[in-house]
């Protein structure tokens, strides 16, 4: 950019700058800049760049500008509109711009707007809005479903969008784009300021920043100095490096050494459970005492809440944490990064890394420690990948239906709507600038009448059709329910841990919440470990779990099989072509490089492109091992369609398992000889025609299609969401969702709802498209190879058979089984009796 | 070895357990019905009809396909076993409303399902009176024979009491797999129906509502998908 700072800068902001001794950065001139000439703007930098100043400097030198506001007829409107995936952000950038503000004398009214704020202080806020508004997308949403978002919002110059990396590309961005679109609607000439880290596609972003009006219109784009580059290293254990698992114990003392070293480590794992053991096993070994913290999303707020106080206030040594911290407050005084267990992608690992050291001309430091051979791999992938600066390429998705049929109900609560108008101005949203007339229609219906092809329920409209044509709410009623059910976060059900105390089984503090469906596979007697603790799983009384201290060791500890996230697409890929070159291995640790090197002798290394499949006997079954590498959410979808298969080719399978690399199965039938015979085809058998009837067969059943459709009921409204402590009330009038979704998938299968939920599964908790991909890429190029025995590679899968729940297995030989054991047991008993 | 939940995939059931109430032998239809074959009755318990519409009056609009699909399944249900007297114990409409909302198709089911026997609605808390204009005897409860059938199960009944009302499920965990079912629940001395209509939710057999109407052992006899599954109340797990 041309212009120079003192054209840019007024003399107070100069002045400012000078007074601590910085001088403007380039990128943060060019934001002012781009300002002056009116564009919208994405900015990519690297933490610690001064990014949210660099958003909010256009806004300040305009305000700082402006006639007093006495002067003028009437009072004038919001100016500056910021936006934020967490409201402690947003609280944070509100505190961290107050000062700056104060210290040039201007006069400028900053204020935060988040659930926790007191509604007398939101309905002032309408009335009399603040200068700058920093809020979440939800709370948008809200005040654009009001009569008065048009007067709120018309003086309107400014968005400014922080962290949009980590929204764009989720339902909550979905709904961010259609607010964006109506705020847009209102205040034609506001620019919008995007704020994002580095991305492997900026130009989806820079999509996001104006109206699409059908040629891919982008905003401009201003990358920062990326600052010095991280340094970045993979803990090379001398201990043993385990065949599986995921709590990373041989490199424990190791950690806790580097923990000694620095001033304060973040510990990032991948899953509470890893978290709650590796805090656990930390605190064994902690003979110094070192404060060393938990943090995890399943922690109760307060408890949370004190941690990064503590944290804030450097009295912390290391916090233990997950993707809770991945974004968030800057803390400056953490100098290390300890990456626990495989980092999945390298867009997450570089936010991760970046938590470290927030002086941009430091490096940030930061160290992997794989928890097992596989993760090795993938650390060495992932750390080439983040040395090249190369982003995982962001998954291709379009606006989601539910969230939109969220949004239609809310611009209904806004005014009357002419559906044309509303189409033209949601198909500006990125999301869904491909959005078609059809789907609209269906969305509108939806919120009318359920959009049943039967249309039985015109008496109960909740958004009717008037005389002109435009579409407004039915009564206040629906307004109300629209305005409970906001927001596209739909939490699974929690449930408070509640430890009972010594004296009764009722009385002692909650510790925490975890999940419904985690403790559905609980039998009374379980233990586990939460909060740092070996706990007893006694009962469930409505919504709390009652638990006991105990003293056992070894938990039983039903993990999530190593990850929330799956191995991403462009890790993978990286992993596969390490493997497939011995000559990259000399960067491996020893250990591992002995096992791939004896794999490649006793059976076949994972070819680039194509698919291994390896066949053996072990014990008294038969094992078929395939490598995709497509991480455990497309490999589980895999293995329950190939064990359809293989039953119906009356192979007998028993069940499988998969982790991120790999999927075994096994049964009571020879494969090999199978295969050799002639009578299984592998080419067949991972054909992809297997995403036809067979898979939908398995969404019939799978209850992981029924929570994804669940969750889009919830988000569309078709489902009251189940608040805390109301839920004893709403059970008698909630349905289940489940029922719900085997009478309309058997009625109406073609439902706008069940499409919203068949999108999610292609990329949510099934990952079909990765799956699909994959069948079409090793199509013709399988590789079969029939083993006398396990082959090296195979192990680490193997010893998951077993350790983890068997995620599939028809239900109905599961309830056989359940009966023979009560059979079994009865027949012991007689035995004693006779006996 | 597939599992549906779905109540069109719950009526290939062959014969059925047989279990003995008070003399009487009755088969349980692993479509969620019991078969009582010496009177050739078929008895079925809380199809809430037009619990789907119910919701849509408040603001709700569940998918109205629920009478479709219950009545679809009892139609099949009674062409498998051909009864002479079809009995519906109580909760049979969701609520007083349900009647006038039903669509043409469903009324010309019901009407089909009456034709060539005797039809007899039981009231429940849902449908306290008989409702106008349905084809079929009404009745507060039936006794036949040894059994006495009614909508809610009485303190202190005697032998031989066949009730619906409470929607029992039952839950196992199997190999870390928590499995929900509808399920019959009997001491020997009376039998609760699950529900069968699509949209009926379920109460746990742990509950203390249901457990506290059986004395001590009770079974859970789980609906599948070709057969029912016996087991033992004290092997089902509460829900919460």
């Amino acid at each position: 950019m041309d212009a120079a700072p003192d054209d840019l800068l007024p003399e107070p902001f100069r002045r400012w700058f000078a007074g601590r001794g910085w001088a403007p950065r380039a990128h943060q001139l060019e934001l002012l800049a781009q300002a002056r000439e009116g564009r919208s703007t994405l900015l990519i930098a690297p933490t610690g760049a001064g990014k949210t100043l660099a958003g909010f400097l256009p806004s300040l030198v305009e305000l700082a500008g402006r006639p007093t506001p006495r002067n003028s007829a009437r009072p004038p409107g919001l100016h500056t509109l910021y936006i934020s995936p967490l409201k402690a952000l947003a609280v944070d950038v509100a505190r961290n711009l107050e000062r700056p503000a104060q210290e040039m004398g201007l006069a400028v009214r900053i204020e935060t707007r988040t659930g926790d704020t007191p509604a007398s202080r939101r309905q002032r806020q309408r009335r009399d809005p603040p200068d700058i508004l920093l809020t979440t997308p939800e709370q948008i949403a809200l005040l654009l479903a009001s009569a008065d978002a048009e007067p709120l919002f018309a003086d309107l110059k400014r968005i400014v969008l922080d962290e949009l990396h980590a929204l764009a590309g989720s339902k909550r961005g979905d709904l961010l784009s259609l607010g964006l679109a109506r705020l847009r609607a209102i205040a034609p000439m506001a620019q919008t300021v995007g704020l994002s880290a580095t991305v492997a596609d900026p130009d989806t972003l820079r999509r996001w920043l104006v109206p699409q009006r059908g040629n891919g219109e982008m905003g401009e784009l201003v990358v920062a100095d990326p600052g010095a580059a991280p340094d970045l290293s993979m803990l090379d254990s001398a201990a043993h490096v385990p065949w599986a698992g995921h709590t990373a114990r041989h490199s424990l003392k190791e950690i806790y050494r580097l923990i000694e070293r620095h001033t304060t480590t973040l510990v990032f794992v991948n899953t509470r459970m890893q978290a709650e053991l590796l805090f656990q096993e930390l605190w064994h070994i902690n003979d110094a005492n070192l404060p060393i913290a938990l943090h995890h999303g399943s922690l109760d707020v307060s408890q949370r809440r004190r941690v990064e106080a503590a944290m804030g206030e450097g009295k912390l040594k290391a916090v233990v944490c997950t993707s809770s911290l991945d974004l968030g407050i800057d803390w400056g005084a953490v100098d290390l990064v300890v990456n626990v267990g495989a980092p999945k992608g390298s867009s997450r690992l570089m936010q991760r890394i970046g938590r470290a050291n927030h002086r941009l001309d430091e490096p940030s430091r930061a160290v992997l420690v794989p928890a097992n051979r596989f993760e090795v791999l993938e650390c060495r992938a992932a750390l080439e990948a983040v040395r090249a600066g190369a982003q995982d390429s962001a998954v291709v998705r379009s606006g989601a239906l539910d969230v939109l049929a969220q949004h239609v109900l809310g611009m209904a609560c806004a005014g009357p709507f002419e559906a044309d108008a509303l189409f033209a101005e949601i198909a500006s949203a990125e999301p869904y600038a491909d959005l078609s007339r059809a789907d609209f229609d269906d969305v509108v219906g939806f919120n009318a009448t359920g959009g049943y092809a039967l249309r039985a329920y015109e008496r109960f409209a909740r958004i009717r059709q008037r005389k002109d044509g435009s579409w407004r709410v039915a009564n206040p009623q629906v307004a109300q329910q629209y305005r409970l059910n906001v927001g596209t976060i739909v939490e699974s059900t929690m449930l408070k841990v509640r430890l009972a105390s010594a004296k009764s089984r009722y009385g002692g503090r909650v510790l925490g919440e975890v999940e419904e469906y985690f403790v559905e596979t609980m039998s009374p007697g379980d233990t586990f470990v939460f909060a740092g603790e070996v706990l007893e799983y006694l009962t469930i009384h409505e919504n709390e779990v009652r638990v006991a201290r105990t003293s056992a060791k070894e938990p039983r500890v039903p993990s999530y099989a190593g990850g929330k996230f799956p191995l991403s697409t462009f890790l993978a890929a990286r992993v596969r072509a390490l493997l497939s070159a011995p000559e990259r291995w000399r960067s491996l640790p020893g250990q591992v490089r002995d096992w791939l090197e004896l794999q490649k002798l006793r059976s076949r290394l994972p070819g680039r492109e194509d698919l291994l499949v390896e066949t053996f006997p072990r014990g008294d079954r038969y094992h078929l091992v395939a490598y995709p590498f497509e991480g455990r959410l497309a490999h589980q979808t895999l293995g329950m369609l190939l064990t359809r298969r293989l039953d119906r080719a009356g192979l007998h399978p028993l069940g499988f398992m998969a982790n991120d690399y790999a999927l075994v199965i096994y049964g009571v039938s020879d494969m090999s000889l199978a295969t050799a015979q002639g009578r299984l085809s592998l080419d067949a058998l991972f054909d992809a025609d297997m995403l036809g009837d067979d898979l939908e067969e398995w969404l019939a059943e799978s209850a992981l299609m029924k929570r994804t459709f669940r969750q889009c009921a919830v988000i569309a409204g078709l489902i009251e969401r189940r608040f805390p402590g109301k839920e004893k009330n709403s059970r008698q009038v909630t349905m289940s969702t489940d029922l719900v979704y085997d009478v309309l998938r058997r009625h109406e299968p073609g439902h706008v709802l069940l499409r919203a939920a068949r999108a999610d599964a292609a990329t949510g908790l099934l990952d079909i498209r990765r799956l699909s991909d994959m069948l079409a890429r090793i199509r013709g190029r399988i590789d079969h190879v029939a083993l006398p025995r396990v082959s090296p590679l195979a192990v680490p899968v193997m010893l998951e058979i077993g350790r983890e729940m068997v995620a599939g297995g028809a239900s109905e030989a599961l309830l056989a089984e359940a009966e023979d054991e009560l059979i079994r047991e009865a027949m012991d008993g007689a035995g004693e009796g006779s006996g | 070895m597939q599992a549906r939940e779905a109540v069109e995939e719950r009526d290939v059931a062959q014969d059925g357990a047989a279990v003995t109430l008070a003399g009487a032998t009755l088969v349980l239809d692993a479509a969620g019905a019991l078969w009582w074959p010496s009177e050739r009755m078929l008895i079925v318990a809380d199809l809430h009809l037009e619990k789907g519409s119910a919701f849509a009056v408040r603001g709700v609009p569940l998918p109205p396909y629920d009478s479709r699909a219950t009545l679809d399944l009892l139609a099949r249900i009674v062409a498998r076993r051909r009864p002479r007297v079809l009995v519906a114990l109580g909760d049979s409409f969701h609520d007083r409303g349900g009647v006038d909302r039903l669509g043409p198709d469903e009324r010309a089911s019901l009407a089909a399902l009456a034709r060539g026997r005797d039809l007899v609605w039981i009231a429940g808390n849902h449908d306290p009176a008989p409702m106008p204009g349905l084809a079929g005897d009404s009745a507060d409860e039936l006794r036949v024979g040894p059994l006495t059938l009614r909508h809610e199960p009485e303190a202190g009944a005697d032998e031989g009491e066949i009730a619906g009302h409470f929607h029992p499920v039952a839950r196992v965990v199997v190999r870390g797999r928590s499995l929900r079912r509808r399920c019959f629940a009997t001491d020997g001395r009376r039998l609760v129906l699950p529900a069968l209509g699509a949209y009926a939710g379920g109460l746990n057999i742990r509950d203390a509502a249901l457990a506290g109407l059986f004395g001590g052992a009770y079974d859970a006899h789980l609906v599948g998908a070709a057969r029912t599954y016996r087991i033992a109340h004290h092997a089902c797990l509460p829900d919460r």
